[in-house]
């Protein structure tokens, strides 16, 4: 059986898989962007707040994907709690770091001239900085997915849902029957997915660019 | 939502031993500051960097807290004002403008009438009287971003965004400061243009002392701590600085700043006799001879100078003057500065330059030693006006009278003019 005629076979498989995963990565970033931001806009105006979020969050980045999953385990057991926990944990530090730098980046004088023509702090936060450091937080975000991608596929090591279990099913079994074909289908999944999902990253970056497209 | 009173027009603004410290400096920023400005005034406040003066600028809007003291902004306190209220009601232009990169024109200037809720044609309708009235185009600009602005006009957006609703007080912080030499001047003209309709009480932060006469009302001369060491209109300043300090500040030259700040219809002007040329010529050269003159202006029915004409063409004419004489050149108009004033004398080709007022009616005339006895006249008065202030007060900045007897030039002469 070649490639094609095994995705062929188990073509309701695959699409389920990976509508799985897909919807996995888009929650677990959207979680991971919303708990992100937020660190970022507490902290950013302290610089020690900031090095401690983004340094607690380099500290998690750091532990090793599958050892993550494995000690979460006998906190979480199997299945979605500990992928999505795992995933959710690696994104922060890309959103976290981009937000804290996108907000620092905005230039003093605006603030300034927001509080100063009489914006609340929370007003200013939302109608001028945020929007201004946009672009830098919507590139972590973006990091984020792809780095959740990755990590989602390891995820099925704790049986967790989307297209990890082709390229584990297939390790497990390498020599056996489309053992190579389930791995590879799993692979190219995971990859085509990513360049989907970054697709829609670079529209979605062209469509909120502050200040428009070129007036 | 209180809304502003409309039409305009200032409130006055008092400090009152207001003092800024910041935590962790030695000197306090501004130490026990009065000041009290007028109500639809410019007050410039003149001072070196960290002399404190933007930290001043910046505790009327509460944007920096007083340490202690107050500041009273048309009789009321402004600690008893919500902060975002307070400035919302306080224009504010800084140094570049400070727009919103991430909105249009039109949006930036909306800013604060969306903070006070205006209803959205409100708003539309306001920003496009805002824009013709810092002379953009509403129908180029509105939906413009900022980048695509020039400074200067990114200046003219950031003034019509702080006059969005139409707040008694302004506050400038060098806004000019950024700007090229010639757009700086035009956007100076236009402030004094505006202000002259608008008549806000106007707070303006400068180091340029070029500016600050030009622009000022009044000036208030700062050294550190923002100590005001003298509080006064521009042409006193000029006159009669007080002490070494001001004088340093002000560097030379200060005649002929006194030339860029005094206005041809200021000073007394000469007067030659002047006809129609359907007058007759023996009659005007009987006047010119009564005057001491060996020319005349000849005018046109509107009163406009039209021709020099001498005595000796005068003498050997009969009847009516018609085209005796030559074409006077360009006049000088009464609003003109003696600096241009004066830069036109030298490039005419006569030493005396008719002067029209409204017009372009005969006024008098203006040669180089109108002008020169018109600026001693006025350093003359400022240092009576002076003098006599300091008798009726004593004390206070007795040095300051070392300015009095001074300068070589005071020798001034029986004007000619007079």
């Amino acid at each position: 059986m070649n490639l094609w005629e095994y995705i062929a076979d188990r073509r309701d498989l695959l699409l389920f898989e990976t509508a799985q995963h897909a919807s996995m990565v888009a929650q677990c970033v959207l979680v991971a962007a919303v708990i992100g931001v937020a660190v970022g806009v507490v902290t950013y105006r302290r610089p020690r707040g900031a090095a401690l979020a983004t340094g607690t969050a380099g500290v998690l980045f750091t532990v090793p994907s599958l050892a993550m999953l494995g000690l979460l385990i006998p906190v979480l057991g199997l299945g979605v709690a500990p992928s999505v926990t795992a995933i959710v944990l690696y994104a922060l530090l890309p959103i976290i770091r981009n937000t804290v730098v996108g907000l620092q980046g905005v230039d003093p004088m605006l603030v300034d001239a927001a509080r100063g023509i009489g914006m609340s702090r929370l007003r200013a936060l939302t109608r001028i900085e945020l929007p201004l450091a946009w672009p830098v937080i919507l590139t972590g975000i973006r990091v984020s997915t792809q780095l959740a991608m990755g990590i989602g596929a390891v995820a099925a090591y704790v049986s967790g849902p989307g297209l990890g279990e082709q390229i584990f099913s297939g390790l497990a079994r390498l020599g056996g029957a489309n053992a190579v074909n389930s791995t590879l289908t799993g692979t190219l999944g995971v990859a085509l997915l990513a360049l989907a999902f970054d697709a829609c990253f670079v529209l979605l970056g062209r469509l909120t660019r502050p200040g428009g497209r070129r007036a | 939502m209180p809304e502003t009173a409309a039409g305009g027009g200032g409130v006055p603004i008092e400090l009152r031993a207001v003092t800024k410290r910041f935590p962790g400096a030695a000197a306090p920023a501004v130490n026990e500051l009065d000041l009290t400005i007028a109500a639809g005034e410019i007050v410039v406040l003149l001072g070196p960097s960290g002399c404190g003066k933007t930290t001043t600028m910046r505790m009327i809007n509460r944007l920096d807290e007083p340490t202690s003291g107050d500041i009273l902004i048309g009789g009321r306190s402004a600690r008893d004002i919500d902060p975002d209220r307070l400035r919302r009601n306080i224009g504010y232009v800084i140094q570049q403008a400070g727009l919103f990169p991430h909105l249009t024109v039109a949006a930036n200037i909306a800013q604060v009438p969306r903070l006070l809720k205006w209803d959205s044609g409100r708003i539309a309708r306001r920003v496009e009287e805002l824009l013709t009235l810092v002379g953009l185009d509403p129908a180029t600009f509105a939906q413009r971003y900022p980048r695509a602005l020039s400074g200067g006009q990114q200046q003219r957006v950031g003034v019509a965004r702080a006059l969005a609703a139409d707040p008694p007080v302004m506050l400038m912080d060098e806004p000019f400061g950024a700007l090229d030499p010639i757009t700086r001047e035009r956007l100076q003209d236009e402030l004094l243009r505006l202000q002259e309709e608008l008549a806000k009480t106007i707070v303006f932060v400068t180091h340029d002392v070029d500016e600050a006469l030009k622009i000022g009302d009044r000036i208030a001369i700062m050294e550190r701590g923002a100590r005001i060491v003298q509080y006064a209109r521009p042409a006193e300043i000029l006159t009669a600085p007080a002490g070494e300090y001001v004088e340093q500040y002000l560097g030379g030259g200060s005649s002929m700043r006194l030339l860029r700040l005094t206005k041809v219809g200021d000073i007394r002007l000469d007067s030659v006799p002047h006809a129609t040329a359907g007058a007759d010529a023996r009659a005007l050269l009987a006047q010119a001879e009564d005057e001491g003159r060996d020319f005349a202006l000849v005018v046109d029915e509107a009163g406009r100078p039209r021709r020099w004409v001498s005595a000796a063409d005068l003498a050997a004419a009969r009847g009516p003057v018609g085209e005796l004489g030559e074409e006077t050149g360009p006049p000088i108009g009464h609003r003109m500065t003696l600096q241009d004033a004066l830069e036109a004398l030298l490039n005419a080709d006569s030493d005396v330059v008719p002067v029209v007022g409204r017009g372009q009616a005969y006024a008098g005339v203006l040669s180089l030693s109108t002008v020169q006895n018109a600026i001693q006249a006025i350093k003359a008065r400022e240092r009576e006006r002076r003098r006599r202030r300091l008798s009726g007060l004593t004390g206070d900045s007795g040095d300051g009278g070392s300015g009095d007897g001074g300068p070589g030039d005071s020798g001034s002469g029986p004007g000619g003019g007079a």
